[in-house]
């Protein structure tokens, strides 16, 4: 990787653009070339770059900002979707800009634009300082960051071995268009629909501390939908990819691995069946929960409720608050003992690691829950000091735990949850066979489907995409229209078994919404099967 | 003025766009504009964004194969290279036999809803705007949180054939969350608008106050059928999601609940109470819909629903061709009719139910029935012989926008709300309260 020999704070760096203010006389001669010469490429080996943040960040301090940092991003995305034997979009999508934040008069003050000059820099900086200043009128309280090590000049690439990007269209429609006819090729198959999406994101991030990182980050996404039909139209069911495949931080490897042709008939296959599955009847039941299912459990009980900014009121207008308060902390029994929830943006893959968070902080690994108890929190800088009471108590530094994060350069960053993982059984490596052989009358799930959960957290529903009945410790045969309901502390304290090591798996998603405006985050989640004894199902179908 | 392109300045981009192709047919899809925004949580401004944007995307064909690409950066050698990767993934791409050709010229009705006071919002009025909220809140002992969203901007389609649309449009989005110190009561209120001039602050922050205050400790009930008063948001929240299904080739093709059993589509069935009509139309100043979808098709007046009866679904121009139908375009937005009830005389007239503010959380079960699930939240109250008697515990649902339509008991006047679950700027939905029997509550919630 190429060092690269700049200052930025305070520095002032001679203007090599032609400086044509906003977006509307932005015709002239590109900034920055389009083409990008190779993976390992980034926005930081640009010169541009360092000059145009060192701008931003000088810019406000000058208007009187106490603290600063800017974002440039360069993202490209490529989405390609078929249906049977045909495309329904390909569409290839670059994005380009940079946000600054600042803090003036003790508030914050964000403000983005797409034009990367050296005049719109400054005037944003500038727009960012005054929209603090007058933010400031509504906040009698300053923020305070907790310190956090300066980073000059780090770098972070996703583990990529193909970039997505360099692979041929034709290459890539063949591959769902084969995979397409693999399921329409089972009987009853009438529909399917299939999809690819790639990310590449560079992502230059520097802070008035003395913080500069340079980041490259991939993502993968590849699914299929076959949808069975009955005869007479009376019916449609399907059962989606996601029981087997999620998207992950890697490069077009994980489309080549995830081999959709081989394994289509087997979705397909399932959709048929799901047809004549017999509908559950509504009871109480064992379940048992696959990680392509429970992924999205312990997403929504676990990894929510747990972000601080929530637990303090900031997100009560959409995501909302939480169960859990701070004085939980040491204190409230999540679940039995065997039960380690870790944080982490470190898996190699993983939809949220990454080397720096964007706010410069380096993430590190924590537990959230220890031997079953409420453990820690998820942090920003901002947040940490909240916990000061706690990790003093606990003869910990008071830092942030890494997990800024914004959607993009147009997007302020706050606190998004990293990967967040059900460690697998500490004591021994529990097969799957052992938790389902002790069921007598339970119900296995693999997949994630329908999901619903109050805004504290407590009170979810979920459904999932293939559901077999367990019964005397055999799994039999499919059900349809099952959900199940659940009260989060019962339900991890209701479970009494999980798989080791060898039953590790996870799964993930883009599409994990908080904020206001709504932003995604990408996270995966590590989990082993689980069980959980008597849990109330309910039965979704119902007749016009 | 906020930074967004006129509609000369876009057709004279789309001009320098299109001379870049090579395609046997191209188009060009511009939008640009100014975005801000300002959070408050705990009574105090927490965070905000200011933010401008402009993207250009080109669809290039060759024949029947086709792609397209996106860029926000207009300089010449950028539009030159978004029209060269959009033509280069068109000319790989195999062909797409429903791709009909670019529209020529077109004429249109509407749209147009450039506010100058909501195009001339700054942080500064914003933060007055938030005051109103968070110091009646502080002053009672009370926690608010909540959001404000403007966005002043345009939107541009072109086509090879000649073909050139343009809209402005100013919208704003306000809601507020307030809560009691000790999280046993939350309230909300929120509204949606194209004018910033027409916002209430203080009294959607008075309705809220108001609701924490009568929410807190809220008594269990039991799950089960319940009758209910619903105020405009909860309504939104349901019809919405039958608005997302009236599409006619998943009903043709047999997945959908619009889908006839045997075959066809429910068009001119009866399906739901025939005091139901909805409607979208882009010139209807109460509306302010788009006047043109993203191929530069007109969005026209479509009446949906009348008297209760399917009168169209929306046909692409594929679906449209294949099934020998015109075209509807998709005006977003839509309006429904009510009736002349109002919210007290429907609480009034309630012998046992339950009054709802907003849902949460939904998210779907079952598409053969519409069916999803879904919490309530934020202001759930019990009616007892007529008067709103104790808050109540929030439950969860399952539910579809078809039974509850069946269902229907009293409907009052329409008003314009903010329909999306996280305040974003949605496209105007103007919904009456309704009262409703037999709504399907399947379990409690301890969440306030």
């Amino acid at each position: 990787m190429k060092r690269r020999d700049f200052i930025i704070n305070g520095a002032v760096v001679g203007a090599g653009v032609a400086l044509t203010p906003r977006l509307l006389a932005a015709f002239g001669r590109p900034a920055y070339p389009w083409e990008i010469s190779s993976p390992f490429a980034s926005l930081g080996q640009e010169p541009l770059t360092p000059e145009l943040a060192a701008r931003a960040l000088e810019a406000a301090r000058l208007a009187g900002a106490t603290y600063a940092d800017v974002r440039i991003n360069r993202n490209r995305t490529q989405a390609v979707g078929t249906r049977e034997r045909q495309i329904t979009g390909l569409a290839d999508n670059e994005t380009m800009g940079f946000g600054v934040r600042v803090l003036a008069d003790g508030s914050w003050g964000f403000s983005a634009s797409a034009t990367l000059e050296a005049e719109e820099v400054e005037r944003v900086a500038r727009r960012a300082v005054a929209q603090a200043r007058a933010n400031a009128k509504a906040r009698p309280r300053p923020v305070e960051l907790a310190p956090a090590p300066a980073h000059p000049n780090v770098e972070w690439r996703s583990p990529v071995e193909i970039d997505p990007f360099t692979i041929p269209i034709e290459e890539k429609v063949e591959h769902l268009f084969a995979a397409n006819a693999a399921a329409l090729a089972v009987g009853g198959i009438r529909f399917v629909s299939s999809s690819m999406f790639f990310l590449r994101e560079e992502k230059f991030y520097a802070n008035s501390d003395g913080t500069i990182t340079d980041q490259v980050i991939y993502r993968a996404a590849v699914n299929m939908t076959p949808t069975a039909v009955a005869a007479d139209n009376s019916d449609f069911q399907t059962v989606s990819s996601n029981t087997d495949l999620e998207p992950r931080g890697l490069g077009y490897e994980h489309v080549r691995d995830a081999n959709l042709v081989a394994n289509a008939a087997k979705w397909a296959e399932s959709s048929v069946r799901k047809l004549s599955a017999r509908s559950v009847e509504p009871g109480r039941y064992d379940l048992v929960l696959m990680p392509s299912h429970l992924w999205l459990t312990l997403h929504e009980s676990i990894a929510h409720p747990t972000e601080l900014d929530r637990i303090m009121g900031y997100e009560a207008n959409y995501a909302g608050t939480s169960f859990i308060s701070m004085d939980m902390l040491g204190r409230f029994r999540y679940g039995p003992s065997f039960m380690n929830v870790q944080g982490e943006r470190s898996t190699p893959g993983a939809l949220a690691s990454v080397g720096y968070d964007d706010e410069g902080v380096r993430p590190h690994d924590y537990l959230i829950v220890r031997e079953g108890v409420l453990n820690d929190l998820q942090t920003t800088r901002e947040q940490a000091p909240w916990l000061a009471d706690w990790y003093r108590a606990q003869g910990k530094p008071v830092q942030s735990h890494g997990n800024s994060y914004a959607q993009s350069w147009a997007d302020v960053q706050f606190q998004r949850m990293p990967n967040i993982n059900l460690l697998p059984h500490p004591d021994r490596d529990v097969p799957l066979d052992e938790l389902i052989g002790d069921v007598e009358n339970g119900i296995l799930i693999d997949g994630n489907g329908s999901f619903s959960i109050d805004q504290q957290r407590y009170n979810a529903q979920f459904g999932g995409q293939a559901f077999y009945e367990i019964r005397n410790g055999s799994v039999g045969d499919m059900l349809k229209d099952v959900a199940y309901q659940i009260r989060t502390p019962e339900f991890w304290n209701a479970m009494d078994l999980m798989g080791g090591r060898s039953t590790y798996g996870s799964g993930g998603s883009f599409g994990d919404g908080k904020g206001q405006p709504a932003q995604s985050n990408a996270v995966s989640h590590a989990c082993p099967p689980t069980r959980h004894r008597d849990i109330t199902v309910i039965n979704t179908g119902r007749s016009v | 003025m906020p930074n967004f392109l006129s509609r000369e300045q876009a057709q004279e981009l789309a001009g320098r766009v299109l001379a870049f192709s090579t395609a046997d047919e191209a188009r060009v899809n511009i939008s640009s504009g100014e975005e801000g925004n300002t959070r408050f949580a705990v009574n105090q401004i927490s965070t905000a964004g200011d933010v401008t944007d402009a993207t250009a995307t080109v669809t290039s064909a060759f024949g029947r194969r086709i792609a397209s690409a996106t860029t926000n950066r207009f300089d010449d050698e950028s539009l030159r290279r978004v029209v060269q990767t959009s033509e280069q993934l068109a000319r790989l791409s195999p062909e797409n036999p429903e791709y009909l050709g670019e529209l020529g010229e077109q004429t249109y009705v509407g749209g147009d809803s450039l506010v100058e006071s909501t195009a001339e919002l700054t942080p500064d009025r914003r933060a007055e705007i938030v005051v109103a909220v968070t110091a009646p809140s502080a002053e009672r002992n009370l926690l608010s949180t909540g959001f404000l969203l403007h966005r002043t901007g345009s939107t541009a389609v072109a086509t090879s054939r000649g073909l050139f649309a343009y809209n402005a449009d100013s919208r704003l989005n306000f809601t507020t969350t307030v809560r009691t110190p000790d999280g046993t009561g939350s309230g909300w209120a929120g509204i949606g608008l194209n004018d910033v001039d027409q916002l209430e602050a203080g009294d959607i922050g008075m309705r809220a106050i108001r609701k924490a205050e009568l929410s807190r400790d809220p008594r269990a009930v039991e799950p089960g059928r319940w009758t209910v008063v619903m105020e405009p948001t909860a309504v939104a929240n349901m019809v919405g999601l039958m608005m997302g299904q009236l599409n006619a080739r998943p009903a043709d093709e047999g997945r959908s609940f619009f889908a006839k059993p045997g075959g066809g589509n429910r068009i001119g069935e009866q399906f739901l109470d025939e005091r139901v009509t909805i409607w979208s139309d882009p010139a209807d100043p109460r509306l302010f819909t788009t006047p043109f979808t993203g191929e530069g098709l007109p969005n026209r007046r479509e009446v949906w629903v009348e008297n209760g009866t399917l009168r169209t679904l929306s046909y692409d121009r594929f679906w449209a061709q294949r099934q020998e139908r015109e075209p509807t375009g998709f005006a977003a937005g839509y309006y429904m009719e009510g009736g002349d009830a109002s919210t007290d005389e429907m609480i009034a007239s309630t012998e046992r139910g339950l009054l709802l503010t907003r849902f949460w959380y939904i998210r779907g079960v079952d598409p053969r029935t519409i069916l999803f699930t879904g919490l309530t939240r934020d202001g759930t109250f019990l009616i007892e012989d007529g008067r709103v008697t104790t808050p109540v515990k929030n439950m969860r649902w399952n539910e579809s926008p078809i039974f509850m339509l069946n269902n229907i008991e009293m409907m009052g006047a329409p008003v314009r709300v903010s329909p999306s679950e996280s305040s974003g700027l949605a496209s105007a939905t103007v919904v009456p309260p309704l009262k409703v029997r037999d709504f399907n509550f399947t379990s409690l919630s301890d969440a306030v």
